[in-house]
């Protein structure tokens, strides 16, 4: 009935890749509704929406499985985690809900629309900043007491998380801008191309302020960056940040480059979350909680692991399935509604 | 401001009722699609077998509603997902092993295949040709009884707890995972909530059907599918309205059996009675005095229903200590609600038997009526069903095991009570100008002439058309495609340029 270090870290890395999995998927989704003021026309709304309306459900099902993840595989984590990190994970949900209905609620009403559009908008932004949020004050340190959390309810909220909070959702812009470039065509993919730029821009900015900041929030971090053995796994990672940014600038300006802008924009995610994994391991919540404390034993994680490894490959296989079939252009006026 | 009135409350009741408030929120959600899933995917199916295009008329009309009720329960349900968390993470942190692994299943094999096939199902049926169409309408409809079956593995474990033991850092960890999943309630908690779905679906589909026969009788326009579909729910009304009473008495024997203050609470009985327990129809339960006030019975009909013997002797709370006693008054009454209400849909569905037979199902305007008002009846039944399990489980979480009490995160009063009232605004308002939307639609109709594969009433839609796109529609509509219009099909000429 003990903890197995190997399933424990296997645990840890397949709930990284779920949030990973998560966080480039609605990112774009998000991104979408943090894109939408730059498209005031209704036609091109329509269209914005359309791109991402039959995978959205989907997308946000990662975001279950990360919570529900942790609750399963590292549940003392799950258990200070969420009290810690109450207003902005309380404020993601509720954000949720508004740009969630907004999907269907903007086809069923005229005189609402513009409601609806500002509620997809705000939804997707405060979502996109809480997630933000909630990120920067797990990198900065969550206070234990005990087998709960031990600070105050507001001890998420310094300059670092607000930073986190702008660099998502400049992040899930940029996802969502070369989302469009792909899915797009004419007028709204040209826009889409100049958005990218900007975004991409302030993405730039925003990973080097949180980079910079990061190694300096705690000496560990300071040490796993810039010490033996750390370096060496550590050193390549802002090398192709900066490669796979010079790619992803260059791709913005060919213009049959359609979905290179998109997948360089991943990789970006991917290694920013790379970085983000060399920072914090092995710790599940720094600077107390290791990995290996949190996991439950044996008999528990090996259950679900099991069940996982089978039925993961197959969500992932059904989930290309749904994008194979909605590939391609879209319509502006696709849909059931 | 919010943030001071709440400074006296006690910051456990407060995270009893934000539970209470969005889980409930959200059961009202799962309790339609369930059912109303399994009936898009019979719709589609008949409508495949027979070619006849009043089934595909129903579907489209009630795929808009199920396209709305079940984005509303996916956002609702990611807050349940991080409610136990943010607010019961004590609970979390030592029911987790047991617990946490069966709701990550329920979201790898149920979530991810409704969500997967969801777009598939409500946009892709020109895509994928009628046959895959016809597969995903059945995974999501299976994915939603599968995620049902899940959480009610869980929330049965919660009420009859086994195959565990717990470690010395307090968490129940899991010793036999077969124990754990099919607990001794489960099968009847299981049985009874998805029956229940299932009737809940097809006394709001049967209403809908009633208000257009009711509103469209004199004029002599009703809609083919009008009939069909109030049909079709007066069937299911008849059928599993009976099954369903006979499966709330055994799951009541089964709780009898493993919870029996929660029966004790249900039936009223504070005294224990030797000699046959009354089966008390009314009374006003007296919390103070812990006895049943201006109380009205049938002698002796409650032993008779419990233990199949009229002298059976019951035990009454009397008998159980005053701390593990549960509130008696709130389940007495929301029990005496829904087997009111099952009773109620067990007549309906009796008299449209009746009318069936005399050739009178779609001219009995009583029954119209009756069904009409039946409409929402189940939601009502479903919730005051949850209350009484849940309410009766009190005054634990993990039954006998963990208290409420010291489950709750150690949160001030303020952070829960200003969430509280975050959520109940945005739910009311959000899910307020869903139910809106939903009731708009259903007072629509499906459409007489409403046929093909576009849809007929997306004037939105419409609107978005280009010149040079309504050019192409045209081009279709004289090649016969479709004669409404056929903008979904606008895509595949975009791949093929693209291809």
């Amino acid at each position: 009935m003990d903890v197995v270090p190997w399933l424990a870290y296997s645990w840890a890395f397949l709930l990284a890749l779920a949030v990973f999995i998560y966080v480039v998927l609605d990112g774009f989704d998000l991104g979408l509704g943090i894109l939408y003021p730059f498209y005031p026309e209704k036609r091109d709304r329509d269209l914005l929406m359309n791109t991402v309306a039959p995978v959205w459900d989907g997308n946000e099902t990662w975001l279950v499985l990360g919570g529900g993840g942790l609750f399963a595989a590292f549940p003392v984590a799950y258990a200070i985690l969420m009290p810690a990190l109450y207003v902005p994970i309380i404020a993601m949900l509720l954000a949720l809900v508004f740009r969630g209905v907004a999907f269907e609620f903007r086809w069923r009403t005229q005189r609402w629309l513009k409601y609806w559009d500002a509620a997809f908008i705000g939804g997707s932004l405060i979502a996109a900043f809480s997630q933000g949020i909630a990120l920067g004050a797990m990198v900065q340190g969550v206070e234990i007491d005990g087998r709960a959390y031990g600070g105050g309810w507001w001890d998420w909220l310094t300059p670092f998380t607000l930073l986190c909070g702008a660099a998502v959702v400049v992040g899930y812009a940029l996802l969502g801008a070369t989302w469009l470039i792909m899915k797009t065509e004419g007028p709204v993919q040209d826009r889409a191309r100049k958005l990218a730029w900007t975004f991409g821009i302030g993405t730039v900015l925003c990973i080097a302020a949180v980079s910079v900041i990061t190694p300096f929030l705690d000496s560990v971090y300071y040490s796993r960056w810039f010490e033996m053995p750390g370096l060496l796994i550590a050193a390549p990672v802002p090398v192709a940040v900066a490669v796979i940014l010079l790619l992803l600038f260059r791709s913005l300006n060919v213009h049959h480059h359609e979905y290179r802008p998109f997948i360089l924009s991943l990789i970006l995610f991917a290694l920013c979350f790379i970085g983000l994994g060399i920072s914090i391991f092995p710790d599940l919540i720094p600077p107390d909680l290791t990995i290996l404390a949190a996991a439950t034993p044996y008999n528990s994680q090996i259950f679900m692991f099991v069940g996982a490894l089978v039925l993961l490959p197959l969500i992932l296989g059904y989930t290309a399935y749904a994008y194979w079939v909605f590939r391609g252009k879209t319509s502006p006026d696709e849909g059931y509604h | 401001m919010t943030v001071f009135l709440f400074e006296g409350f006690d910051a456990v009741m407060l995270a009893r009722i934000q539970f209470a408030f969005t889980v409930a929120f959200h059961f009202i959600f799962p309790a339609f699609t369930i059912g109303l899933a399994s009936y898009l995917a019979v719709l589609n199916g008949l409508y495949l077998k027979s070619g006849d295009t009043k089934f595909l008329n129903l579907f489209k009309f009630w795929v808009k509603i199920f396209a709305i009720t079940f984005a509303m329960g996916v956002v609702s349900g990611i807050t349940m997902a991080y409610q136990f968390g943010t607010n019961w993470s004590v609970f979390s942190d030592r029911a987790g092993p047991v617990i946490g692994p069966l709701m990550a299943y329920e979201v790898l094999t149920a979530f991810f295949l409704e969500a997967g096939f969801l777009g598939i199902m409500l946009f892709g049926r020109d895509r994928v040709g009628p046959g895959l169409h016809m597969a995903a309408c059945v995974l999501v409809a299976f994915g939603t009884a599968l995620s049902a079956t899940w959480i009610l593995s869980v929330n049965s474990w919660m009420h009859t707890p086994q195959g565990f033991e717990i470690a010395a850092n307090g968490q129940f960890v899991p010793v036999d995972w077969l124990e754990i999943m099919f607990n001794p309630s489960f099968p009847y908690r299981l049985a009874h909530t998805l029956t229940a779905a299932y009737l809940t679906t097809a006394f709001i589909v049967g209403g809908v059907g009633a208000w257009h026969l009711l509103r469209d009788h004199d004029h002599d326009r009703v809609h083919q599918g009008t009939r069909t579909m109030f049909s079709m729910a007066m069937w299911m009304a008849a059928i599993v309205a009976p099954l369903q009473i006979l499966l709330g008495d055994l799951h009541g024997l089964n709780t009898l059996e493993y919870q029996p203050q929660k029966v004790m609470a249900m039936e009223g009985h504070y005294e224990s009675h030797p000699e046959g327990a009354p089966l008390y129809l009314f009374g006003i339960p007296n919390e103070e005095e812990q006895r049943l006030d201006y109380a009205i019975g049938i002698p002796k009909a409650s032993s008779l229903i419990l233990k199949h013997d009229l002298n059976a002797p019951l035990d009454g709370l009397d008998t159980i200590p005053m701390e593990e006693r549960p509130p008696v008054a709130i389940v007495f009454w929301s029990f005496r609600i829904m087997v009111g209400i099952g009773f109620l849909m067990l007549f309906v569905g009796l008299w449209s038997l009746w009318a069936r037979f005399r050739k009178r199902l779609f001219t009995d305007r009583w029954l119209h009526r009756a069904a009409l008002v039946m409409a929402p009846s189940g939601l009502v039944a479903v919730l005051a069903g949850w209350v009484t399990t849940e309410v009766g489980r009190q005054p634990y979480t993990i039954w006998g095991l963990m208290r409420t009490s010291e489950s709750a995160s150690p949160l001030d009063a303020p952070a829960v009570g200003a969430s509280l009232m975050a959520f109940v605004i945005v739910y009311f308002f959000v899910f307020g100008a869903g139910v809106f939307y939903i009731l708009r639609l259903m007072a629509a109709g499906p459409h007489v002439y409403e046929e093909g594969l576009a849809e007929a009433d997306g004037p939105i839609r419409t609107a978005g058309i280009t010149p040079a796109q309504q050019t192409q529609a045209h081009e279709r509509e004289e090649g016969g495609i479709s004669r409404n219009r056929a903008p979904e099909i606008d895509t595949k000429t975009n791949e093929d340029g693209e291809g």
